[in-house]
């Protein structure tokens, strides 16, 4: 099973709704996955010269003052902390290898769940209704959003294996379905220095669109490239820093709807998620068709 | 015409509440408000009712129908008028894979897009639909006519038996066993009156037909390769 929903707003005057009108859509996939939930939204981009890391830590009273001063101390770099449930939002100046190389070292505990200019993700085991409580995204505004519910049936149920997945700077990953040939192209990519936090299909997926586009793949390319290695079945929502893209395997058989109005575009694995967002009645509504790349970005 | 409200009365309730009729009832007529995209609304209905729903609809709506008209006014989800009975289903929008999958009789009326797998495993049913289907449809179509205005998608007919397809746009492609055909006058006259039953403005000359070459019937081992 699992869900997966996606909204951007066209609309600039709906940002500050962002994470109001985006509740309801996770909420209502609920009984496709009980088992977590995640949502990637992006809001507040950070200066120029500066990265956003989402970081989180299985002990919600983890001291995240202590990643801020280390940081500050050993690369000489401004940072500052933001504690959001068992999350941490750290923004700093220094460069992105040496934050994540200083992590891994000192604090090997941390996980970095999404990085960029604007992302932040938030992921963990539970309803969707309290993960979305727990990271107070009522009241967060907003150009986008997507988010996932899941239902396991790949790896066991951890915060880790919880979507979205980051796959580069402002970019994230959450799928509907379940991939066949990931312990081989898990096993590839390890080989050429990708690393992996879980046993989960979607994590290989995620680690094969951060290595397409390392290798200078636009996500448009790297997309069509995954068409052809990943084997299985996926519907994708794909977040990107303006934008999100949606495209699903040959098959097609995860189920997937897009509905589109002057302010808004969303998607879901059922319409009834998009059934809630005002002026969805008269929406257009159509399922994405196979092998196909949708992309919406730059309206906001 | 008689209003019920889904969202205060459940999708349960109001199935419930249309199930009980009894055949010779006076309110025949019906509106279902507040759909907004629940599952196996209008599902098993049994008898000569017009049941109308204001709004997009979720999976298997009107499945199993037996007599009952019911109109959609709007999109409607996965498997729409699945395993229909008899009686018109109509959908005003586009409908999600799976249309009218299985149905034994009656009409299915897509006014927009069908997607993929429409009138998969078909046995009896017609269905027309405005615009376009996806690949796959009419797979392993047993019997009916699947009437296509717009482009059908790959794979078209796939492992079919004894189903008509007619298309006005461009096949994609066809399935294993599934062939162009000739459009005789049967065909034209029984392709007309489809059109004229769904309220479906076409031409019949633009249309072709397809159907089984009838070659996968029994297994031959010198068409391994087809299946």
């Amino acid at each position: 099973m699992c869900g997966i929903v996606g909204l951007y707003l066209k609309n600039k005057k709906l940002q500050p709704k962002l994470g109001q009108m985006f509740k309801p859509m996770i909420i209502e996939m609920t009984n496709r996955g009980p088992d977590s939930a995640g949502v990637a939204i992006y809001r507040n981009p950070v200066k120029k010269g500066q990265v956003k890391f989402s970081l989180a830590h299985d002990d919600a009273s983890y001291d995240w003052k202590k990643i801020d001063l280390g940081l500050e101390r050993s690369l000489k770099c401004d940072a500052t902390v933001k504690k959001i449930g068992n999350h941490c939002l750290l923004v700093t100046n220094a460069k992105e290898k040496s934050v994540v190389d200083w992590l891994k070292a000192h604090h090997p505990e941390v996980r970095i769940v999404g990085s960029g200019q604007m992302i932040e993700i938030f992921k963990e085991v539970g309803l969707p209704e309290a993960v979305y409580e727990k990271f107070h995204l009522d009241d967060a505004r907003g150009t986008h959003a997507i988010g996932h519910t899941r239902m396991a049936t790949e790896s066991a149920v951890t915060t880790a294996g919880s979507h979205p997945f980051a796959t580069g700077a402002d970019l994230c990953l959450v799928h509907n379905g379940s991939l066949s040939n990931h312990n081989r192209l898990r096993e590839n990519l390890k080989r050429e220095g990708l690393e992996f936090q879980t046993e989960n299909d979607t994590e290989v997926a995620a680690a094969y669109m951060t290595w397409k586009l390392r290798q200078g793949r636009t996500l448009r390319e790297a997309l069509e490239d995954g068409i052809k290695d990943l084997d299985g079945f996926y519907t994708f929502c794909i977040g990107t820093h303006d934008g999100f893209a949606v495209v699903r395997d040959p098959i097609a058989c995860k189920h997937a709807v897009l509905a589109e109005t002057d302010d808004w575009v969303a998607m879901a694995t059922e319409y009834r998620a998009i059934s809630h967002l005002p002026g969805s009645d008269d929406a257009r509504i159509w399922e994405p068709e196979p092998q196909t790349i949708y992309t919406w970005e730059g309206h906001a | 015409m008689i209003e019920l409200d889904l969202k205060s009365e459940g999708v349960r309730g109001v199935n419930s509440r249309l199930h009980s009729l009894p055949k010779n009832t006076n309110q025949r007529h019906w509106l279902l408000k507040n759909p907004q995209g629940q599952h196996a609304i209008a599902c098993g209905l049994d008898g000569p009712f017009t049941v109308e729903i204001a709004g997009h609809v979720g999976f298997y709506c009107g499945g199993m129908n037996k007599e009952a008209e019911i109109i959609i006014h709007g999109h409607a989800g996965v498997g729409v008028a699945e395993n229909m009975m008899s009686g018109l289903v109509r959908v005003t929008g586009n409908a999600s894979e799976s249309a009218g999958a299985t149905g034994n009789g009656g009409l299915l009326v897509i006014e927009g897009d069908a997607s993929s797998r429409c009138g998969i495993s078909m046995k009896g049913i017609d269905i027309v639909v405005g615009g376009s289907v996806g690949h796959m449809s009419a797979f392993m179509a047993q019997r009916g006519n699947l009437v296509v205005c717009g482009d059908a998608g790959e794979a078209l007919g796939d492992s079919i038996y004894e189903a008509r397809l007619y298309v006005k746009g461009r096949a994609e492609n066809l399935g294993a066993d599934c062939i162009e055909k000739e459009m005789r006058a049967e065909h034209r006259e029984e392709l007309e009156k489809l059109l004229e039953r769904a309220k479906i403005k076409a031409k019949v000359k633009d249309f072709r037909r397809y159907g089984s070459a009838r070659q996968l019937y029994n297994f031959n081992i010198d068409h391994a390769d087809a299946y």
